[in-house]
């Protein structure tokens, strides 16, 4: 019975998910840097917007893996939620969870499912539209009046306060869920050495830097497109 | 009154048990297969025997009451375990822990045992080392050794102050690998009420499992018995709640001898009884001993003031100590035996020097300990050795790291800091060497019928030297019984398998299931624990740490009436065929009403001081223990007749051919 | 003090069980919690009641026997003690104190506050041990050297009681720290690394089988675990099992 596979054992599911989360933590960061040129150069972010849409690499290779990374991810957090339920048929009438955990690592499945309808929201916003103008319409040129076109519609989707406001609160439990996956996802690893303390210490900042640079960049933008 | 043959070898002290092993029939191995054997109690003892029977091939059915074999109560020692390996190069052999622990026994154990005991002691280190028992290891990464009492060496081997729980895991893990394979059914929270005698030989025994109340026959070719002591009869012990004397009783009770049942051992250090209401005491291990040191104040002023709290202990000087060990065994100071620390500490509680509110507490200090550990530790880092706040910190520090769990749990208990204030500490009842009378084959007067553990009456004598229990119990479940049983069942190759349906099984059932029914049904008034307490009571007035004759004489007249009293006004909550823990708790009890009697008879009988047994008529002047050997140099054995006092006397003489018979001092 | 215990009972497996409200009163700071429980339990013999069954038997945190989940934490609120070294100081006058079974799917009530945990032993029947026979016929222990860090850390895993506290206090009843306690006592173990790899595999696949909860690593288990045994536990079995399952076949 001992020679099943990695990933039919419960540690090697762990496994999965942090390899998934590593992955997707360093999209994050990919993602981030080339919105934060938005913000530094609208021209830049231009070019790196169509670079990134059309380039045929990005496109069919890195993209599906990022599509069954973050399919992946969700399906294997709720598989695993549903199984963690199962092992407590009756609960507690009294659970002071408080006194030994945090709030996020209990809670890993609020904070997901936050994220995942910012995600329907994001795909909805821009994920949706680039693949209708540029797989269903045909436009590949990234062009709009004689100039790139993705700036522009950024500056547009985030002149609504309220997209602001929903999008900041998301980010605020993507840090809430970072907080807690970053480690997490190195002790699944079995991560355990000298390293692991700042590696730790890293995991804080980043878990709280990322998020805090989507925000800014949020408003940013909103307040850009008062003036 | 006759005398009894051991079955001791013949030939040098040395040579017995080797020409023995060679000597004895075997099993082999394909005719091991068709033999059962049914061990009861899977603590050191039994879980070692079990796993190292169905290791040969036997196929072994265990029993523990617990939920768990790991939950025995072995798994609570703390100390250590002494072996004769002489790591230390401290003068250490076979002879001279065979030598310490005889005399540590005052003489009233069997040279050829223990001696035995000696030989197998460095195996089992070996053993367990090769199980992955994590012992204490010094930074070469070799085996680190501490002393105990009543010796003047380091052979104790020790996992901080949870070595009975290392050993026990590793008795455990082996009991595993054999469940793994199905050599030994394992049968938990079970408990057996008799033992089934087919023609003469011990056939399988009644169990009830405690989930569903079932009472259940189970049989073998031979049984072992190494369900433990018998301390829990005072009520107030270190044992724990559930530890009984159950199965060794209905095994007494079927014709197997009971030996020397007043040996109790009072260990010198434990935490003070709190209250009425207390359910259990509490043992700060003897390995305190090491660097603690024992003291009252001098003065009786001083007594008063602080138990008015206008005093504390630490603002005592030197000059007004009495560091009574010290000043009364200069050899041995804090480290004596566990008889002599007790009674010495009682002798000074009596004399009104008890420093907590009942007068039944000593001081058990690290101050000392703590300086010099913490000036060595200065020195070794090359700091300041002067400076009082760092050698205190760094002392503490050392402490911490020997007996922090020890530290803690009596914190836990007492609300006190002990590295702050000494401990308080009062001797409690821990160990029982006296058991089930057994052969040098471990067997009992039943024909396969073995007792071992702390279950027989064992190698200890009088007195057990701290780290031996663990000693004796793997020593006897590992390495001798495994050894011994099989000369016995090589006669039973042909026997085939034992049918339940027998008689003998159905008579037992019978008799069990009235008693349980009776219980039942009794509906008196009291709680089986109102019974409890007052037999303890009882017992520790008048069986404790200093007997006479007048109080052994009542001490017989009132369990004989409690017992009645039992009988008559128990009251058993719920029914027979369901998890009742007040039901087993009922059986136990009743037991220990009839253990008791025979303690008490048996204590009056040995008119003689030795190792824990105290009859306040025989003393020296100063108040040392005084033995007699000219008429009590033997095993009393006690033959059941269907009453505790109708109880007939056998005697096994004690042969001392390799030690001269000395007063035991530790002067 | 005057204490108000919700407790919850239930006949046996079968039967549903229900929390049951009882007052106790004059309890004693310097009393244990169980013996608290013996004096409600006296009380309830005495008024012809069922006394409440609870599990317990040294009285000195090192059985593993007692359980309790007290006021949501198992063991009760005290960090790194036993249910049995909890003593009623840690509450006071007029509380209201919750008193349920460890639980879990893994872990079916027998009755009240008892529980069986028998998945454990099977765990640490699968493979919990170093394959040596009993005959003592093995090398001198100090041949075997271990450098005294690894000892120190594979005695500090090996200090679990077993008594299920962590299972109780993870939201997914998880039993990684129990079973990595002894995954890594062995993998720290020169006796124990020749069967490592197998041993994992093999306890984990029982742990799996027995219906445990994973590990979303929240730490509930070394927060509540009466020994302190440390998360460094699990990662080192994860590491190890990870690495006999990427290992090449033999």
């Amino acid at each position: 019975m001992s020679k099943s596979g990695l990933f039919k054992s419960s540690i090697g599911r762990k496994l999965a998910m942090a390899l998934s989360a590593l992955f997707l933590m360093i999209f994050l960061l990919q993602h981030l840097v080339i919105n934060i040129t938005a913000i530094i150069s609208p021209d830049t972010f231009n070019e790196l917007s169509h670079f990134m849409g059309t380039n045929p690499l990005v496109q069919f290779v890195a993209q599906p893996i990022l599509i069954f990374a973050v399919v992946f991810h969700f399906i294997m957090g709720f598989v695993l939620e549903i199984k963690n339920r199962a092992a407590r048929p009756i609960s507690y009438n009294k659970f002071n969870g408080a006194a030994n955990s945090t709030w996020m690592s209990r809670n890993m499945i609020i904070s997901g499912l936050v994220i995942l309808a910012f995600l329907a929201l994001h795909f909805v916003d821009f994920w949706f539209p680039e693949i209708n103008t540029k797989y269903i319409v045909g436009d590949m040129s990234g062009m709009h009046d004689g100039g790139f076109r993705y700036y522009e519609e950024l500056l547009h989707k985030f002149a609504n306060p309220v997209r602001v406001g929903v999008y900041v609160l998301a980010f605020i439990l993507l840090a809430l869920h970072l907080m807690h996956g970053f480690g997490s996802a190195f002790q699944s690893m079995g991560q355990n050495n000298k390293y692991i303390d700042g590696l730790k210490k890293f995991g804080v900042i980043y878990s709280v830097a990322v998020p805090l640079g989507f925000i800014l960049i949020a408003i940013s933008l909103y307040v850009t497109t008062l003036n | 009154m006759t005398s009894i043959d051991a079955k001791i070898p013949s030939g040098a002290l040395k040579d017995k048990w080797t020409s023995h092993k060679n000597n004895i029939n075997l099993v082999n191995p394909a005719n091991k297969r068709l033999i059962d054997v049914i061990v009861v109690g899977t603590g050191l003892a039994g879980g070692s025997a079990a796993a190292t029977l169905a290791e040969l091939g036997y196929n072994v059915k265990a029993f523990a009451f617990q939920d768990s074999p790991r939950r025995a109560h072995s798994i609570a020692a703390q100390g250590g375990i002494n072996a004769a390996k002489n790591y230390q190069g401290d003068g250490d052999s076979i002879y001279r822990l065979f030598y310490d622990t005889v005399k540590g026994g005052d003489y009233r154990s069997r040279e050829a045992n223990v001696y035995r005991l000696a030989e197998v002691s460095a195996n089992i280190i070996d053993q367990c080392v090769a199980q992955g028992v994590p012992f204490a290891r010094d930074y070469g990464g070799l085996l680190d050794n501490r002393s105990f009492g009543g010796v003047l060496v380091s052979r104790t081997f020790y996992a901080k102050g949870q070595t009975g729980q290392q050993l026990l895991l590793g008795a455990y893990s082996a009991m595993n690998r054999q469940i793994g394979r199905g050599k030994i059914k394992m049968y938990n929270r079970h408990e057996m009420l008799d033992v089934v005698v087919i023609d003469g030989k011990a056939r399988g025994i009644i169990a009830r499992d405690l989930v569903t109340g079932k009472v259940e026959r189970h049989s073998a070719h031979a049984v072992v018995v190494g369900s433990g002591g018998y301390g829990n009869v005072f009520f107030l012990s270190t044992n724990a709640m559930g530890s009984n004397v159950s199965a060794a009783w209905k095994v007494h009770k079927k014709g197997a001898y009971f030996a020397n049942p007043c040996f109790t051992q009072i260990h010198p250090t434990c935490i003070p009884v709190a209250g009425e209401l207390q359910a259990k005491l509490t043992l700060m291990s003897e390995s305190l001993r090491n660097d603690g040191r024992i003291w009252v104040p001098k003065n009786m002023e001083d007594v008063k003031a602080i138990r008015a709290g206008q005093l504390k202990p630490t603002q005592l000087t030197e000059d007004k100590r009495d560091y009574y060990l010290e000043r009364r065994y200069p050899a041995f100071g804090n480290l004596v035996p566990r008889d002599v620390a007790s009674r010495a500490a009682k002798e000074r509680c009596d004399a009104g020097y008890g420093v907590n509110q009942t007068g039944q507490a000593v001081y058990l200090d690290f101050a000392s300990a703590i300086a010099r550990y913490g000036k060595e530790t200065a020195h070794v880092q090359g700091l300041d050795e002067n400076d009082q706040a760092l050698v205190t910190k760094l002392g503490k520090a050392v402490i911490a790291n020997k007996y922090g769990n020890l530290f803690q749990m009596y914190e836990k208990i007492v609300d006190e800091n002990p590295y702050e204030s000494p401990m308080m500490i009062f001797p409690a009842v821990h160990y029982t060497m006296g058991g089930i009378w057994v052969d040098y084959n471990l067997m009992t007067t039943i024909p396969g019928l073995y007792a071992i553990g702390e279950a027989n009456f064992s190698d200890h004598g009088a007195n057990r030297l701290g780290a031996s229990a663990l000693m004796q119990g793997l020593a006897d479940g590992y390495f001798v019984l495994p050894y011994t049983i099989g000369d016995y069942l090589s006669h039973d190759i042909r026997t085939g398998p034992i049918p339940t349906d027998h008689q003998a099984f159905a008579d037992a059932e019978k008799d069990v299931v009235e008693r349980l029914d009776h219980l039942i049904n009794n509906k008196g008034t009291k709680s089986v624990d109102n019974f409890h307490r007052r037999l303890g009571h009882i017992m520790w007035e008048k069986c404790g740490m200093a007997r006479n004759r007048e109080g052994l004489v009542s001490a017989i007249s009132e369990i004989q009436a409690l017992r009645d009293e039992f009988w008559k006004d128990v009251k058993v909550p719920g029914g027979r065929n369901e998890f009742n823990e007040e039901l087993a708790k009922a059986g136990r009890v009743a037991d220990y009403l009839e253990l008791g009697e025979l303690f008490a008879k048996d204590a009056l009988l040995r008119e003689e001081s030795c190792g824990g047994h105290f009859r306040e008529e025989s003393q020296s002047d100063d108040g040392e223990a005084k033995r007699d050997d000219e008429n009590f140099k033997y095993v009393a054995m006690w033959e059941y007749t269907g009453n505790p006092a109708d109880a007939i006397l056998h005697k096994e003489d004690l042969v001392y051919e390799n030690i001269e018979l000395k007063t035991r001092s530790y002067k | 003090m005057n204490l108000t215990l919700k407790i919850w009972r239930q006949q046996n497996s079968n039967d549903k069980g229900k929390m049951v409200d009882y007052q106790i009163s004059d309890v004693s700071g310097d009393m244990s919690f169980l013996e608290m429980l013996d004096v409600l339990n006296e009380d309830l013999i005495t008024k012809d009641d069922t006394p409440v069954s609870f599990d317990h038997d040294c009285r000195e945190g090192i059985c593993g026997m007692c359980s309790l989940q007290i006021n949501g934490e198992p063991h009760g609120p005290d960090k790194g003690v036993t249910t049995c070294q909890l003593h009623m100081r840690s509450f006071k006058d007029g509380d209201t104190i919750y008193i349920e079974p460890f639980r879990a799917k893994a872990f079916p009530i027998i009755k009240d506050l008892v529980v069986d945990r028998s998945a454990f032993d099977r765990i640490q029947q699968s493979g919990a041990y170093v394959s040596v026979n009993t005959s003592g016929n093995t090398q001198d222990a100090n041949n075997i050297p271990v450098p005294k860090e690894d000892a120190d850390m594979a005695f500090d895993a090996a200090t679990c009681i077993g008594c299920g506290a962590c299972v109780a206090a993870c939201k997914n009843s998880s039993a990684m720290l129990f079973v990595s306690a002894k995954v890594s006592q062995f993998a720290l173990l020169p006796q124990g690394k020749v069967e490592g790899k197998k041993r994992v595999q093999d306890m984990v696949a029982q742990m799996d089988a027995e219906g445990f909860g994973n590990c979303s690593n929240t730490g509930a288990c070394e927060a509540e675990c009466p020994k302190g045994i440390s998360l460094e536990n699990i990662a080192r079995m994860n590491r190890e099992l990870i690495s006999a399952k990427l290992a090449v076949k033999h």
